[in-house]
């Protein structure tokens, strides 16, 4: 099959799904936060209770657009990779289903609860975030594990080129997906935290020093500062499972042209399309042999030990790597240092160099979570399903996915920019002192939200 | 019955419920669209937002289990559909994604101007989308969706039974949500509004009876397997259906507008079920048959259960989602730090 369809596909289900993810993110973790403040509310503070009510219609807002990017995906998988779904949509099917009904859960009793507000009494109330947080959770980790799937494929047979012998319960429980959910979901919380943190802090900054802002601030953060310093930790002993099963995944994030014993680690660099150029050597013997196996003198296997086109793209593969790690590295220096500083019972929000650095928190968290899977998925190419389906036997051969993909990127832009401008202007709203944002329909009442309230 | 028939049913529900509580929803917005400039509009649209507000996101989780259910249970012909129907259900992908992200930034939308925007957008989307819809169904069911096919981008959903079905999409659709919104203006006590819903659902209904009219010679000539199946074991609920919709009217005729909803409903289910049962026992008209097409058993029996247990699940919290939604009838009084509907502000 002349796959013209390759090329564009592969970035139309990156940018979609890229996009989602930030959402996912909030889905996963943003609740929990929500939880909390509405707690701390019923326990008699008022400015957490009403932080608790705004965040829970900035999350009406970013479900929503995270619903139907959702959705979108769902049209994706079939629309742009056939081959994928005609032999292996029973062997994952189960669970998309199961995400599905967690999906349903979540957006049931996020319903409930955005509408409950004033209408279900205060204890009942909050029980109605349970739910949507034990589902955000499930849903995620199913979704991960058919990821994981495609990384370490299981729980069925090939026989005579037909997919048999299916057994859809031992294609979740792979072995890829316990730490690649346990990465994704800090790597949720992280951002989720940072985000919101960041905003928090930018209006601090700008010298609106209240209790609002410094419950907005301190919530979030903590949840980000206890996930990142585990982070690295759990993204160790994921990759550590790429040196048996995907060690061209590990190769090509590292860099690794040929296959050695005793290799060093080296940090930074570029790919020049034979080998690492510019890196930093870490002057200790055989270190990256024993990150990847436990072993000073293991050996690690390099790029051209496979053909040509059975290796991935190494030079994105690699500068998204290295990117994630660093801004990883970042991220859990800031938690420590915010850790610490509670620790020693110093108020954080004193030091405007700590309060710059949540600013910019919340993008490099994003951006790290982003690079972490462009690093994973572009390291799984060319193949869709790790040496079992290539991505190029499962494209769909329509002609007009440039097409697609062009209306995707318009449509996702003017998605973004129609979010950011309401968030921003449901809080300055809010700062101007109404509660009720109430949209204008009537050329009166846009008169009454245009003129600053007293 | 087979494991994979009983995925095919629980598929069918899925559509089914689909068609009423989404269909409700792309309905909503035809009405939002048709609601006049943003003065005389104002109230329909306020109502729209506070009808559908809390439940629509919920409303269309049901064509994402209808696609999800396609691929687990079906994998073939699903992968078929998206081959054969792929510009529609781009299509319909980009109306979900923007009536969906038009409707929720509406909602607390900062100005006159991006609220009609984003209105425009949702309302629009929701006339369109559902065509695209009904258009791969009345494909499918005519038989034009094909296992090996090669069909070009403009086909399969611009035949005489997939232009039926998108615009039998559109009234139905339209007439049921045109029924509830009257009904929820009613429990408003926005009289006004409410006797205008209902005026324009009379009509609405009239000319969705028309269409159907119209479809039938079409359907016997051009979807002969269905219509065989329509006139055989579908025939009880095209009949049900049509009851239903007569029904409907009287009601509305009557001013019962709460009753008038529930036979609206009945009137869509019934006919939607209807097609299901005449197409029975094809996943593809004229090409595949359910236990042919059968995936993987594990699976499927994996996905029963889990089936089950998603009933079990949602059912109860579903129903609390649609009681709580609509307790403004039952007198609980929404607190003043919340949105709540204008009851007539003119």
């Amino acid at each position: 099959m002349l796959a013209s369809a390759l090329l564009p596909a592969r970035n139309q289900m990156a940018i979609s799904l890229g996009w989602h993810i930030i959402l996912a993110c909030f889905g996963m973790a943003f609740p929990a936060m929500i939880f909390v403040l509405h707690r701390r509310g019923l326990r008699g503070d008022a400015v957490a209770l009403e932080l608790a009510k705004r965040w829970s219609k900035v999350a009406g807002v970013l479900f929503a657009i995270g619903a139907v990017s959702g959705t979108v995906l769902s049209f994706e998988m079939g629309l742009l990779w056939p081959g994928l779904m005609e032999q292996y949509g029973d062997v994952i099917g189960l669970a998309f289903t199961l995400e599905g009904i967690a999906f349903f859960m979540e957006a049931i009793f996020l319903g409930i609860y955005i509408y409950g507000w004033g209408r279900i009494p205060g204890e009942r109330h909050i029980l109605m975030l349970v739910p949507i947080m034990a589902a955000g959770v499930f849903g995620s980790f199913m979704v991960v594990s058919v990821n994981g799937w495609m990384n370490a494929p299981t729980g069925f047979e090939i026989v005579n080129g037909e997919v048999v012998d299916i057994d859809p319960v031992a294609a979740i429980f792979n072995s890829a997906v316990y730490l690649q959910f346990l990465h994704m979901y800090l790597a949720a919380v992280m951002v989720v935290g940072f985000t919101v943190a960041g905003v928090y802090a930018v209006g601090w900054l700008k010298g609106r020093r209240d209790d609002l802002h410094r419950l907005g601030l301190m919530v979030p953060l903590l949840f980000a500062t206890i996930a990142s310093p585990i982070q690295p930790i759990v993204g160790h002993f994921a990759g550590q499972r790429l040196t048996d099963e995907q060690p061209i995944k590990l190769a090509a994030m590292e860099g690794l042209a040929e296959t050695e014993s005793n290799v060093e680690l080296e940090l930074g660099g570029f790919w020049n399309g034979e080998e690492l150029v510019g890196a930093i050597e870490v002057p200790i013997p055989g270190l990256l042999s024993f990150l990847s196996a436990n072993d000073f003198d293991a050996t690690l296997q390099g790029l051209n030990s496979v053909p040509p086109e059975d290796q991935p793209p190494v030079g994105i593969v690699h500068i998204a790597f290295q990117t994630m790690v660093l801004l990883g590295t970042f991220l859990a220096l800031l938690a420590t240092v915010y850790l610490f500083l509670l620790w020693r019972k110093r108020d954080p929000l004193e030091n405007v160099w700590l309060l710059r650095a949540v600013v910019v928190s919340g993008p490099a968290a994003i951006i790290a979570m982003e690079t972490g899977w462009i690093t994973t998925e572009v390291g799984r190419q060319p193949w869709i399903v790790h040496n079992v389906l290539r991505t190029e036997d499962a494209v769909t051969d329509s002609g007009y996915i440039w097409v697609s993909l062009t209306v995707l990127v318009i449509v996702y832009a003017a998605m973004t920019i129609g979010a950011y401008s309401l968030l921003r202007s449901m809080s300055r709203r809010w700062r101007e002192g109404e509660t009720d944002l109430t949209s204008p329909y009537g050329p009166s009442e846009a008169t009454r939200v245009r003129e600053p309230v007293a | 019955m087979s494991a994979a028939d009983a995925i095919a049913v629980l598929l069918f529900v899925a559509v089914i419920l689909y068609a009423v509580f989404g269909g409700a929803d792309f309905g909503s917005g035809v009405w939002d669209l048709t609601a006049g400039d943003d003065e005389r509009g104002a109230p329909t649209r306020r109502l729209v937002d506070h009808a559908i507000g809390p439940v629509w996101e919920a409303n269309h989780v049901w064509l994402i289990f209808v696609l999800v259910l396609l691929w687990t249970g079906f994998p073939d012909a699903y992968a078929a559909l998206m081959r054969e129907a792929a510009l529609p259900l781009w299509l319909a992908g980009l109306g979900i994604v923007a009536r969906g992200a038009g409707f929720a930034f509406r909602k607390y939308a900062p100005s006159l101007r991006y609220a009609r925007l984003a209105g425009i957008v949702f309302a629009s989307a929701s006339l369109v989308t559902p065509f695209f819809l009904g258009a791969i169904a009345g494909a499918v069911a005519s038989g034009r969706v094909e296992l090996a096919g090669d069909a070009a981008p403009f086909e399969v959903w611009l035949g005489p039974t997939s232009i039926l079905g998108g615009i039998l999409a559109i009234a139905t659709s339209t007439f049921l949500a045109g029924v509830l919104l009257a009904a929820e203006a009613s429990s408003l006590d926005d009289h006004t509004l409410a006797a205008e819903l209902r005026t324009k659902s009379l009509i609405g209904g009239g000319i969705t009876g028309a269409i159907a009219l119209v479809g039938i010679p079409v359907i016997l000539t051009d979807a002969e397997t269905l219509a065989d199946g329509l006139l055989g074991r579908g025939l009880p609920f095209i009949l049900a259906s049509a009851a239903a919709g007569i029904t409907t009217m009287w009601l509305l005729w009557q001013f019962r507008l709460r009753e008038a909803r529930v036979a609206a409903a009945i009137a869509v289910a019934a006919v939607v079920a209807g097609w299901g049962v005449g197409q029975y026992p094809w996943v593809l008209v004229d090409e595949i048959e359910i236990d042919e097409a059968a995936g993987a058993q594990a699976t499927l029996v994996g996905t029963l259960i889990a089936g089950g247990v998603a009933i079990a699940m949602i059912a109860p919290a579903l129903i609390y989602l649609y009681t709580l939604a609509d307790s403004n009838q039952v007198g609980v009084q929404p607190s003043p730090t919340n949105s709540k509907p204008p009851e007539t502000d003119r």
